[in-house]
Formats: structure tokens, C-alpha cells, sequence
């Protein structure tokens, strides 16, 4: 947090990439509702963002304190997940993607969680939309890849484009938190759920950067992706998966 | 939002219990799933299942505790399989969602399952103990146990709801206990049988030699069912 994600971009080292696949055209924008919606079974539910650990700690209390976290989480971690979405979605390679999203998740919990959602997802996305580039990538990562890179492609089988992906997954990393609070303090769901809404224009703004990025990543490679993140939210995050009791499984 | 729809939405996609063979060819494990209220005894249906069944078939077991290890450590402790034959999915507060609504953790850990140690005949999904219509996802479970005990109110065949009149099996647990607490066994063998429509029902207490002998028996005639299937 308070960390400027484009310090933190390496230098961006021009890679040669394929020329990319046109996006599946069959798409319509409603399938992005289908992709974000909070009931997609792709495993998000048994998983709050961060949210259980900060609770325990204090950090999190009511809807203020929680539109705190949502804002930090958006800022950092939610620029990165969006923009590898968002490349993933523009026709990046997804492997290459998938190696930048483990270098830019340094806590080996947030790996492994993010892998095991990344492989969930891919089940449902398969499921609902049927494409080879999807196929290509479980049989590539058949203990899952990257959630955030999974999801792009996804949104990519829906015919959707990279701004509408990176929509998603931001949307995702601040959902997913706001409903284990909920869950865990028992919040007002009115007032989280305005939390939520408060943080949209701020969602729209990440969205859009994170879209430029993989306007970018398409010529320059996924050096050209920022690399935002909050260092509290991993060294909670490996606490989190030490507790013998837990709602949560991240 | 939460009724079954077995009909009108069939789960005829390859990732899920639908296809009952494997990438092979060859049938895949038959997956029964035991779901019931807090504390009606489905962990000690399984251990007593697996107690009863290992010896003869390879088993293994998917738990979903709702907050802990628990129900996995259980099994764990008291040696009814080796450990690398029992899996716990964590569910977030919400068991039901684990094998209903969004069944891909428990779908992975099932196919981990078939990986690690199979080919399997047999995989027992136990979900967390939740409320009276909390049932599994045809995606995950070929059939599925009700499990309800004497203790928790002997009314509880009379409320009816998904889980007492569609499971495939309701087991009615801890019989020992109906003088202790005044339940009427009768009376509930009659509404379990009026809201079922033919289903059947067994009555069970675990804590004596080949209690669990009724539910092993109806195990064994579904997976004979299994093996025949087209």
C-alpha cells in the first residue's frame, strides 16, 4: 500500500510476442454480469481476500474500516489482478502471464490460493464457455494457473475485452472481502454493500490503468504489467494459513 | 434460487459426476454423499462405513468442515483410513454452498482423490453439518444420506424439507437415546414414510456391535447398481 505501482515496473524490456488471436466474436456484454456475478461457482465463496485475517487482527471493524481495506486491496493487489486479466484477455500469452503473476506474489499462501481458484475457475469457465485457449491452458497448468490470468481468458471465451475483464477482476478483489466481512462481524449488508458502491468510480479508474497496461503487455511483454503490492496483506495472508481454526480458506 | 432442478438443468458437461467413466474409459468411483444437521452422527456414519467397507474396497473420504479440521482429523485419529485417503475442503462459512450451489472445490478434491490413490471404488463426501435443506449437487454426488438422530426432535420427519424426503437414504441415528429424551420411533418411521413417498429409511445406533450394518447395506446394493449401469 502507498506504494507507486509504476516505480515498481521493471524496466520494460521489449519481447517479441506472436501476433494475437483475434478475440472469440460470439460474445455479448452481459456475459461480463454472468463472469462477475458473486454466484459464478468458481470457488470464491470459501475465500475472503485477506478479510479473516484482518478481522482477528482489529484492522477491519465496521463498514468504514472496511472500505479502508477494499481501497488499499484495489490499489495494489487489485491493479495487478486486473491487469493480468486484462493482458490475458487482450491475447497475451497466458503462461507468460501466469509466471509474472508468481512474480508478483511473493506469500507462498497467496500462490497456492490463487492457484487452486485459478483452477476452480477453469473448471467453470470450461463448463460455461467452451474454447480452445482455455483447454490449451488446463492442460498446460493442470494444478491451476494464476486466478487473475484464468479469468481474463475466460472473459476472453465470453467475448469479452481486456477493459471489461480487468472490470471483473478488480470488482472480484474487493467483493469477495466485503461479503466475508459480513460474514465474520456480522456488518449492516446495506452498509457494505455501499462500500462497494462508493468504491466504483475508484474500481473504474484501476480498470482503465490496468486496460492500458495490456494495451501495452501486447507489444512489450508482461514486464509492461504493474506490479503493485501490499506486504501486510502477504505476511498476513501466511499467518492466516497457519491458524488451526478458521472460516476462511484465505 | 435453492430448489433442485434435476430435470430441467442435467449437468451434461465432462466436469462433473455426470460422466461416470474416467478419461479412460473405465467407471470411475462411485461418489455417495452423507449430509444432516450439526452433530447427528454423520462423521461416525463414515469412519463406521469405512471400518466396515475397507477391507474389501478402495475407499476414500472428502470432508467439508465448516470452521476447522475437525471432522477430517476425526477420521484421522481414530485410524479409519490412511491419511492420504481423506480430504478436507474448506467452505468458508457456508457448507451447503460447498456441495450444492458451487461444487468445484469438491469436485478437485474428489479427482485429487482418484489421482493420488485410486483407482477408487468408492468416494464418501461428508458434507458440514447444516440445516434441514441442505442437499448435494447431482454435479457432485450420485446418491446421497440424510443423516437426522432422535435427539435433535422427533418432529424432524414431519417438517419434511429437501434433505428428509429426497435423499436417497435417511438414516434416523442414536435410536439408544429415544427413552432418554422421549422420542416417539414409531411416530417418525411413519412421517418419514409418509413425506418419502417409497424411499427408504433406516434406523441406526452407532454405539453398538454392527449398528451401522442397515446403512452398509444399502451402500453395497448401490454400488452393485453402479457397477452394472450403462
Amino acid at each position: 500500500m502507498g506504494l507507486d505501482p509504476d516505480v515498481l515496473d521493471g524496466a520494460p524490456v521489449p519481447v517479441p510476442v506472436a501476433a494475437p488471436a483475434p478475440a472469440p466474436s460470439a460474445g455479448s456484454r452481459a456475459a461480463l454480469l454472468v463472469l462477475a456475478d458473486g454466484r459464478f461457482p468458481a470457488g470464491g465463496h470459501a475465500h475472503s481476500g485477506g478479510a479473516e485475517a484482518a478481522v482477528k487482527a482489529g484492522r477491519i471493524h465496521d463498514a468504514r474500516t472496511l472500505e479502508e481495506f477494499c481501497r488499499g486491496r484495489l490499489h495494489t493487489t487489485g491493479l495487478t489482478a486486473a491487469a493480468l486479466a486484462a493482458a490475458a484477455a487482450a491475447g497475451v500469452d497466458p503462461l507468460a502471464l501466469d509466471d509474472a503473476a508468481d512474480a508478483r506474489t511473493p506469500a507462498p499462501a497467496l500462490r497456492a490460493a490463487a492457484r487452486r481458484l485459478g483452477r476452480q475457475l477453469l473448471r467453470a469457465a470450461r463448463a460455461t464457455w467452451p474454447s480452445p485457449e482455455l483447454d490449451a491452458l488446463a492442460a498446460a497448468r493442470p494444478r491451476g494457473a494464476h486466478q487473475p490470468v484464468v479469468l481474463g481468458l475466460a472473459a476472453r471465451a465470453a467475448g469479452l475485452g481486456p477493459p471489461d475483464a480487468a472490470l471483473a477482476a478488480g470488482h472480484e478483489t474487493v467483493s469477495g472481502s466485503t461479503t466475508a466481512a459480513v460474514r465474520l462481524l456480522g456488518l449492516d449488508p446495506f452498509d457494505a454493500t455501499a462500500v462497494l458502491a462508493r468504491l466504483a468510480p475508484e474500481l473504474d479508474h484501476v480498470a482503465a490503468r490496468a486496460a492500458e497496461a495490456a494495451r501495452r503487455a501486447l507489444g512489450e511483454g508482461a514486464d509492461a504489467l504493474p506490479a503493485a503490492s501490499a506486504p501486510l496483506l502477504d505476511l498476513m495472508a501466511e499467518q492466516h494459513a497457519a491458524w488451526a481454526v478458521r472460516l476462511f480458506a484465505s | 434460487m435453492h430448489l433442485d432442478h434435476a430435470d430441467a438443468f442435467p449437468h451434461r458437461h465432462t466436469y462433473s459426476a455426470a460422466d461416470p467413466h474416467r478419461p479412460d474409459g473405465t467407471r470411475r468411483a462411485l461418489r455417495i454423499g452423507l449430509g444432516g444437521p450439526v452433530g447427528s452422527g454423520k462423521t461416525a456414519t463414515v469412519a463406521a462405513l469405512c471400518r466396515e467397507l475397507r477391507d474389501g474396497l478402495s475407499l476414500a473420504v472428502v470432508t467439508n468442515d465448516i470452521y476447522t479440521r475437525e471432522d477430517a482429523e476425526f477420521l484421522l485419529r481414530n485410524a479409519v483410513l490412511p491419511p492420504e485417503r481423506i480430504t478436507a475442503v474448506e467452505t468458508g462459512a457456508c457448507p451447503h454452498t460447498a456441495i450444492r450451489d458451487d461444487i468445484s472445490a469438491n469436485l478437485e478434491a474428489v479427482e485429487d482423490l482418484e489421482d493420488a490413490v485410486g483407482p477408487l471404488d468408492l468416494i464418501l463426501v461428508e458434507s458440514g453439518g447444516d440445516n434441514l435443506t441442505a442437499t448435494f449437487s447431482k454435479g457432485l454426488v450420485d446418491a446421497q444420506i440424510f443423516v437426522i438422530d432422535v435427539a435433535g426432535g422427533d418432529d424432524i420427519p414431519r417438517k419434511g424439507g429437501p434433505g428428509v424426503t429426497t435423499a436417497d437414504l435417511l438414516v434416523v441415528n442414536k435410536t439408544d437415546l429415544a427413552p432418554y429424551v422421549g422420542a416417539d420411533l414409531a411416530g417418525m418411521a411413519r412421517d418419514a414414510e409418509a413425506q418419502r413417498g417409497g424411499l427408504p429409511v433406516v434406523f441406526t445406533s452407532l454405539v453398538t456391535e454392527g449398528g451401522v450394518a442397515p446403512v452398509v447395506e444399502w451402500v453395497r446394493a448401490r454400488l452393485a447398481d453402479w457397477a452394472v449401469r450403462p
